[in-house]
C-alpha cells in the first residue's frame, strides 16, 4: 500500500532509523531532534536521548524549540550543569552517536555553521560552532541530516566550524582518542555516505522518485553514486502517524504560550 | 556577604563603563531585568561574555552597549539569526563589535577553570576546526604525562557576572534550579556578582545536593520578579516562545527595534 508522504517527512524518518535502540545520542536541535524523538516514539524507545543544556537522558513529549526548553529538563533522568554535560559526558566517551544538523556541508563532511564569506568581512553571519566541533570528534559517530540544496551542499565549506574528515579527507588520522567521525549523510533526497578510503561523500541510497539527476542538481560537486544504489524504504503508516502526532502536538504547545 | 540591593543600585555600583560582564544563562534564566537595567544605564564599550548570547544580547548590541563579544552560538534558537548582532557585524550598525568566538565545551571549561582559579582550562576541543585560526585565544599544548596533543583556553575572569535565580533566602544564599547552565561558574568565576531573583524566601528549603550559591559567594542580590521574561524560571514561569519568534521582525529593522527599545526597556522604568 502506498502512503502518501512529503520529501521532509522521508528524510525525517530515514534519519530516525539510522538510530538503534540503546544507542546513546547527543542531540542537535531542529531536525536532528525531531528525528532523534521519532526513533524514540517508534522502534528505539531505549535509545537515551542526550542535549548540550544539560539534560540526560530525556523524554520530551513535545519538540523543543530552543535546547533548553523546560520541557527537556522536567523530563529528563536528571539534569547536569553545562561544564559536567561536556567534560564528563562527552569527552567522557559515553555518546555513542552525535547527531547533528548544519548550514553547510562539503565533500569531505565538514560543517560551517560560522559564517558564509570572508572571515573579517562576512556576507552572512551564522550563530557559530555552539557544541558541535566537540560533538563531532568526542562521539563514536556522527549522523547529519539537512536539506539537500546547491547552497547547503559545497565542494568547499568558506569555513570549518566542525571537522569532517578536513580539507583533504585525511583530518582525523593519526589523531588519538577521538571517534569516527560522520558516517552517514540524510537528506530530503538520498543517504550518503563516506567513501572508506578517500572519506569523499558517496550517495548509498535514493528515497523513492527522487532521481540521480535530483541529486546532481541539488550538489555543488559532482557527487559519485555507489554501485550498488539502493532505494531508500518508504516510511510505515505507523512511523508518519507518530511523526505527525508529535509535529501537532508541538505546533499546539508553540502556538499555545 | 550578598548585600540586598535594588536592581537599579546594584547595576550603578557594579557595572563599569568599559568593563568584562558576563550575562549567563543556557537558554534558561535569563536575565533580562539586569540587561534591561543595563541598557537604561547607559552602560558603554562593554565586553560581554555568554555561552548563548540570545534576546538580551541582541538588545544590548543594539542598544550600543558592546564592544566586543566572547561567545560560542549566537542566535535566536529555534528561530533564526541575532539581527542586531548581525547588523553590528555585517555593517557597524550602531558600532562596530569584535567577536571571539569558541566552542561550547571550551567556554564551559573555561568557566570552570575561572571558578577555580586557575589561569587555563584544557579540552579535547577544536580537532580540525578553524576556530583556532580565527581566534588567538586557543591555544594547543602536549600533555606533559601522554603527548597528547590537546586544546588550552584562557579562563574566563568577568569584571562582574550577572544571573538570575529562583529564590534567596534572607541571608543571601541562593538556590538555582532545573537547567542550571553555567551559572555557579559564572559567579565564582567573577569579581563581583550580582544575582536577581524572583522572590526572597524564609527558607530556601533544599536537598542536600541542590544548586545553591552562598550568599557570602555573591555581591548583591536585587529582586526581580519575571527577571528572566521572555526567558523562563523553572518552577516559575513559561519560556515565551511566541516572543522569541515575533522578536525576528522586531530585530530585523533598526527602527521598530530603537521604538521596541524605547518602549520596553528607556521608558519602562525598570524596578528601582
Amino acid at each position: 500500500m502506498r502512503t502518501d508522504y512529503t520529501a521532509a517527512e522521508m528524510m525525517t524518518v530515514t534519519a530516525a532509523r539510522a538510530l538503534e535502540n540503546g544507542m546513546t545520542c547527543f542531540v542537535g536541535i531542529g531536525l536532528p531532534s525531531e528525528a532523534a524523538n521519532l526513533a524514540r516514539l517508534t522502534h528505539a524507545p531505549d535509545v537515551v536521548l542526550i542535549y548540550e543544556s544539560g539534560t540526560l537522558q530525556t523524554k520530551p513529549e513535545v519538540l523543543p524549540l530552543s535546547i533548553g526548553d523546560g520541557e527537556l529538563c522536567e523530563s529528563a533522568l536528571t539534569t547536569v550543569s553545562v561544564p559536567e554535560m561536556f567534560r564528563y559526558w562527552l569527552q567522557g566517551g559515553h555518546i555513542d552517536v552525535g547527531f547533528l544538523g548544519t548550514a553547510q556541508i562539503d565533500r569531505y563532511c565538514n560543517l560551517n555553521t560560522t559564517l558564509i564569506g570572508d572571515y573579517h568581512d562576512p556576507k552572512v553571519r551564522l550563530p557559530g560552532g555552539g557544541g558541535a566541533p566537540e560533538i563531532a570528534t568526542n562521539a563514536g559517530e556522527v549522523f547529519i541530516t539537512l536539506k539537500h540544496s546547491r547552497r547547503t551542499f559545497v565542494r568547499d565549506v568558506d569555513f570549518v566550524t566542525t571537522l569532517g574528515f578536513g580539507r583533504d579527507g585525511k583530518g582525523r588520522e593519526g589523531v588519538p582518542n577521538i571517534g569516527k567521525g560522520p558516517t552517514r549523510v540524510i537528506t530530503d533526497l538520498c543517504v550518503m555516505q563516506p567513501d572508506p578510503e578517500t572519506r569523499e561523500l558517496v550517495v548509498v541510497s535514493l528515497h523513492p522518485g527522487v532521481t540521480r539527476e535530483d541529486v546532481c542538481d541539488a550538489t555543488g560537486w559532482e557527487i559519485r553514486f555507489a554501485e550498488a544504489l539502493e532505494s531508500t524504504p518508504e516510511p510505515s503508516a505507523r512511523e508518519l502517524e507518530v511523526l505527525r502526532e508529535l509535529k501537532e502536538r508541538t505546533n499546539r504547545k508553540h502556538a499555545g504560550e | 556577604m550578598a548585600e540586598l540591593l535594588s536592581l537599579h543600585d546594584a547595576v550603578a555600583r557594579y557595572v563599569e563603563d568599559g568593563a568584562t560582564v558576563c550575562m549567563e544563562g543556557f537558554t534558561h534564566l535569563i536575565p533580562f531585568a539586569a540587561g534591561h537595567e543595563v541598557i537604561r544605564q547607559g552602560k558603554r564599550e562593554l565586553t560581554l561574555i555568554r555561552m548563548t548570547p540570545d534576546l538580551v544580547y541582541d538588545q544590548l548590541i543594539g542598544a550600543g552597549c558592546v564592544s566586543k563579544l566572547i561567545f560560542s552560538w549566537g542566535g535566536n534558537p529555534g528561530v533564526g539569526s541575532l539581527h542586531r548582532l548581525r547588523d553590528a557585524v555585517e555593517k557597524g550598525w550602531p558600532q562596530r563589535i569584535e567577536l571571539l568566538e569558541h566552542s561550547h565545551a571550551a567556554m564551559a571549561c573555561a568557566f570552570e577553570a575561572g571558578a577555580a582559579g586557575l589561569p587555563l582550562a584544557v579540552l579535547r576541543g577544536y580537532v580540525g576546526s578553524d576556530l583556532p585560526k580565527v581566534n588567538d585565544q586557543i591555544k594547543f599544548i602536549d600533555c606533559p604525562f601522554t603527548g597528547e596533543r590537546l586544546a588550552a583556553v584562557p579562563s574566563i575572569r568577568p569584571d562582574v557576572s550577572l544571573v538570575h535565580a529562583q529564590k534567596a533566602d534572607r541571608k543571601g544564599n541562593v538556590l538555582v534550579e532545573g537547567i542550571v547552565g553555567v551559572q555557579k561558574e559564572a559567579v565564582l568565576a567573577a569579581r563581583h556578582s550580582i544575582v536577581t531573583v524572583e522572590e526572597i524566601v524564609d527558607d530556601l528549603d533544599v536537598e542536600p545536593n541542590a544548586c545553591v550559591i552562598p550568599g557570602w559567594a555573591i555581591s548583591a542580590i536585587a529582586v526581580a520578579e519575571k527577571g528572566a521574561y521572555p526567558s523562563y524560571a523553572h518552577g516559575y514561569y513559561d519560556r515565551d516562545n511566541r516572543f522569541y519568534k515575533a522578536w525576528d521582525a522586531i530585530a530585523r529593522d533598526r527602527d521598530a527595534f530603537t521604538a521596541w527599545l524605547d518602549d520596553n526597556v528607556h521608558n519602562a522604568g525598570g524596578q528601582s
